[in-house]
């Protein structure tokens, strides 16, 4: 029993020079903080695009998720954290778009200046147009609803300027003696925007108040502001998969009101919309939600530039 | 008296008025033209003050947070060539800037409205899904149903054919600036056991993540994760025999975690906990100082943007319990854990909801004291693990198998050997059904087969758990 004693005693002992050894390790400080320019983690490319055309040479961004990502199912993965752990300003979309993975992320970063309601957290949702909020009761019959809007919200110019507005604000509030050239740089992306807006609405005039169809909710705030109207979505209700019965409904009502046009994110299987292309005439259009969908796609201008393009060539073969 | 004034003045204007008609009825005409312009326009002004009025009045009644416009105010926007039916179907409400915005596009019309003074300022919006100011400061609710039926025998292990195994309802919200605070309710057929209530330190200096309350021990994988989010309808067997079944290490105390210095993009984490020491039939806490201990080093690296590997190392100390002879002699008796899980997993980006990948194994190694059969001091050193693959073949379905083999703690001569197969099947991100068959060869030359089946279901707002 005596040398059981000692043996026990011994583990004990090995196991307080572990935990103490562990403790210690975890002491050891955190990396000091980039000197010059403010670190910034945005959810999504689009935000990280618009971040870098007002924060310039300033500033450092980096997105979470790539622009061909579902944005509803990134994965809250470890190595997110160890840049969400240095970032000064964190740049999220909201309205629950995220609520599946960035939670997590924020309360494991260890970061007290990106917690929620904290001096480098941003919610871009605060300055955006937010279009679909549900009236009356919401429940999840309705498939993966947002209870505070469409999160999409990004896919209108207006609403690009908006962000860019409040991205503006923030970074002059986080470094005041930039302050000038971050309102200079947006004032520089506000002239190039309107200009840039009144091409894409010029070319989407020729089409405005042409019927399509879409897969996911993803479009409300792009087709509300080039005039479109969607008026039904291959998805019988957010988020749940395309059901036989559905779809036999919607090629019915494509048949019935000529609707040719079925648009698609990347992310998407496209069994399903190409057979209803098919049965109905009309054309699959994969259309980009996000900045990096594909590689030309580089930033915001170019994400319109692209989308309008494909729109515009699909509505010329299908008329 | 102001309508005597009104019959003077037209008594002096009017007969002029004719005479001037008379001498030109063009000059008139343009007088005319232009004064209904001013009256126009003195209209429009009107107009425009009495709509700020009516806004300033409807911020004050019913001040909104985040600067969104008052539910009852729906604005009807319609782009430019909008169909008059388009239009009437985006009723929107307007969320506005908090400063306005120069160099608004053409097709912009904003109701610009400062954030109330009355909530000090812009309000960030909070996770949760509250539409009202009434729930905004209502944590996130949600229950979970886990439904179990099962066909075939097992004497070693039995379980009833149908059960409501457990109902799990949790309670999450941020407390204040400083921590969030996490409850996981199990409720049983036969009662009630708090699986989880931690509360969570987010902005403590240093880069530390704190948590005080009861919480599953950060022992390997399977031990954290809670039964609805498993990939199997059961534990495996090296939980079942040395981890301390369903409820595994779990237990009240503190945990410390922090990211450690590693080589690039390699990320490193070490977690340390204390516990009181009461864990199921693993530990027992007989005096205050008899602690458990639970350390866990985590190592993950992502081979591309798809996989990723994930490694840990843990190891616990504490009390060995379970006998009740130990009881006399408590301090003496000990049971260490040491565990090793490697994780690998693969995802593509464009098709993560369609395909994935996940391969995984646990090794677990206890040595544990306690009195043998010949009322001698002995150490049982038992050996056990496991190791599972999961396929996600397309959005809706899921294949699985998993291989189990794991001596017993107490007796570490026994060993139980096991496999199984599951079929998983997801009508929504909500719901889930799921079947399993199970063989397992116990120690007592028993063989079982069991065919398994699940239903889980969620309602309400439950958060995602950690990668």
């Amino acid at each position: 029993m005596r040398n059981a004693s000692e043996e026990t005693r011994l583990t004990s002992l090995a196991a307080s020079i572990v935990s103490i050894a562990l403790l210690l390790a975890t002491l050891t400080p955190l990396p000091a903080q980039a000197a010059g320019k403010l670190q910034i983690i945005t959810a999504t490319a689009d935000l990280a695009s618009l971040a870098q055309e007002v924060g310039g040479d300033r500033i450092t961004v980096e997105s979470i998720a790539r622009g061909y990502q579902d944005p509803h199912f990134v994965e809250a993965k470890p190595s997110f954290l160890l840049k969400l752990r240095k970032a000064d300003l964190l740049i999220v979309v909201g309205l629950e778009l995220e609520i599946g993975w960035l939670p997590p992320l924020i309360n494991q970063s260890g970061n007290p200046r990106i917690q929620v309601a904290g001096p480098g957290y941003l919610d871009a949702s605060r300055f955006a147009e937010i279009l679909e909020i549900p009236k009356g009761v919401v429940t999840r019959a309705e498939g993966d609803v947002h209870p505070q809007g469409n999160p999409h919200y990004w896919l209108d110019p207006n609403n690009g300027l908006r962000i860019a507005k409040g991205i503006a604000d923030k970074l002059s509030e986080m470094r005041p003696a930039d302050a000038k050239y971050f309102d200079e740089r947006y004032e520089a992306l506000a002239d190039r925007l309107k200009r840039e807006d009144k091409k894409w609405l010029e070319q989407m005039k020729p089409y405005a108040g042409r019927k399509v169809i879409t897969y996911h909710r993803s479009w409300p705030n792009f087709a509300k502001h080039f005039s479109l109207d969607v008026v039904g979505y291959v998805e019988p209700r957010p988020g749940i998969p395309p059901s036989p019965s559905h779809t036999l409904e919607l090629i019915r009502l494509m048949k019935r009101e000529n609707i040719k046009i079925v648009m698609v994110e990347p992310y998407f299987d496209l069994k399903t919309p190409n057979a209803i292309a098919r049965d109905t005439g009309a054309k699959v259009v994969v259309m980009l939600p996000s900045v990096g969908g594909e590689k030309p796609v580089t930033d915001y201008f170019k994400l319109f530039d692209y989308d309008i393009a494909l729109l515009v060539k699909a509505f010329q073969e299908v008329h | 008296m102001r309508r005597a004034m009104v019959v003077a003045c037209a008594f002096c204007f009017v007969p002029g008025m004719l005479v001037a008609q008379g001498k030109s009825t063009g000059v008139a005409e343009s007088t005319e033209t232009r004064r209904l312009q001013a009256l126009e326009e003195q209209v429009h002004a009107l107009a425009a003050q009495v709509e700020l009025l009516r806004r300033e009045l409807i911020k004050v009644r019913d001040p909104q947070p985040n600067g969104v416009a008052p539910s009852g105010r729906l604005v009807l926007t319609a782009g430019p060539g909008m169909e008059k039916g388009a239009a009437e179907r985006t009723v929107s409400a307007m969320a506005q800037p908090s400063t306005p915005v120069s160099g608004e596009i053409a097709a912009m019309q904003p109701a610009a409205q400062e954030p109330s003074p009355i909530l000090g300022g812009p309000q960030t919006q909070v996770f949760g899904g509250a539409t009202s100011n009434a729930k905004l400061l209502n944590p996130d609710i949600s229950v979970i149903g886990d439904f179990l039926g099962s066909l075939g025998r097992n004497k070693i292990r039995p379980v009833p054919a149908l059960e409501l195994h457990e109902s799990e309802v949790s309670f999450q919200a941020i407390i204040d600036p400083y921590a969030r605070g996490d409850f996981f309710l199990s409720f049983g057929e036969t009662g009630v056991n708090v699986e989880e209530g931690y509360v969570t330190f987010t902005a403590l200096p240093g880069g530390f993540v704190a948590k005080a309350g009861k919480m599953r021990a950060a022992f390997g994988k399977v031990n954290t994760i809670h039964n609805h989010a498993l990939e199997w309808t059961d534990r495996p067997l090296v939980t079942e025999n040395l981890l301390g079944g369903e409820d595994g290490i779990n237990d009240a105390g503190f945990s410390v975690t922090r990211i450690l210095p590693a080589p690039k993009w390699i990320f490193l984490e070490g977690t340390g906990q204390v516990f009181r020491g009461d864990s199921g039939n693993i530990f027992r806490a007989d005096k205050h100082k008899d602690v458990s201990t639970v350390g866990h080093i985590r190592a993950y690296k992502d081979l591309s943007e798809s996989s990723n590997v994930d490694i840990g190392f843990s190891y616990a100390h504490g009390h060995s319990a379970g006998d009740t002879l130990v009881t006399l002699l408590p301090s003496d008796f000990h049971t260490n854990l040491y565990g090793v899980d490697a994780t690998f997993r693969w995802k593509p980006l464009r098709r993560a909801i369609y395909h994935s990948f996940l391969a995984r194994t646990e090794l677990v190694w206890s040595h544990r004291d306690q009195l043998s059969a010949r009322n001698a001091f002995e150490t049982q050193r038992a050996f056990g693990l496991y190791t599972s693959g999961e396929y996600r073949l397309t959005r809706r379905w899921t294949v699985g198998g998993r291989f189990d083999r794991s001596a017993r703690a107490a007796d570490a001569n026994l060993r139980d050997t096991g496999f199984s197969a599951l079929l998983t099947y997801w009508p929504s991100e909500f719901s889930q059904v799921r079947g399993q068959y199970r063989f397992a060869r116990y120690a007592e030359k028993f063989d079982a087969n069991e065919l398994r089946f699940q239903l889980l279901f969620v309602l309400g707002a439950h958060g995602a758990h950690p990668f």
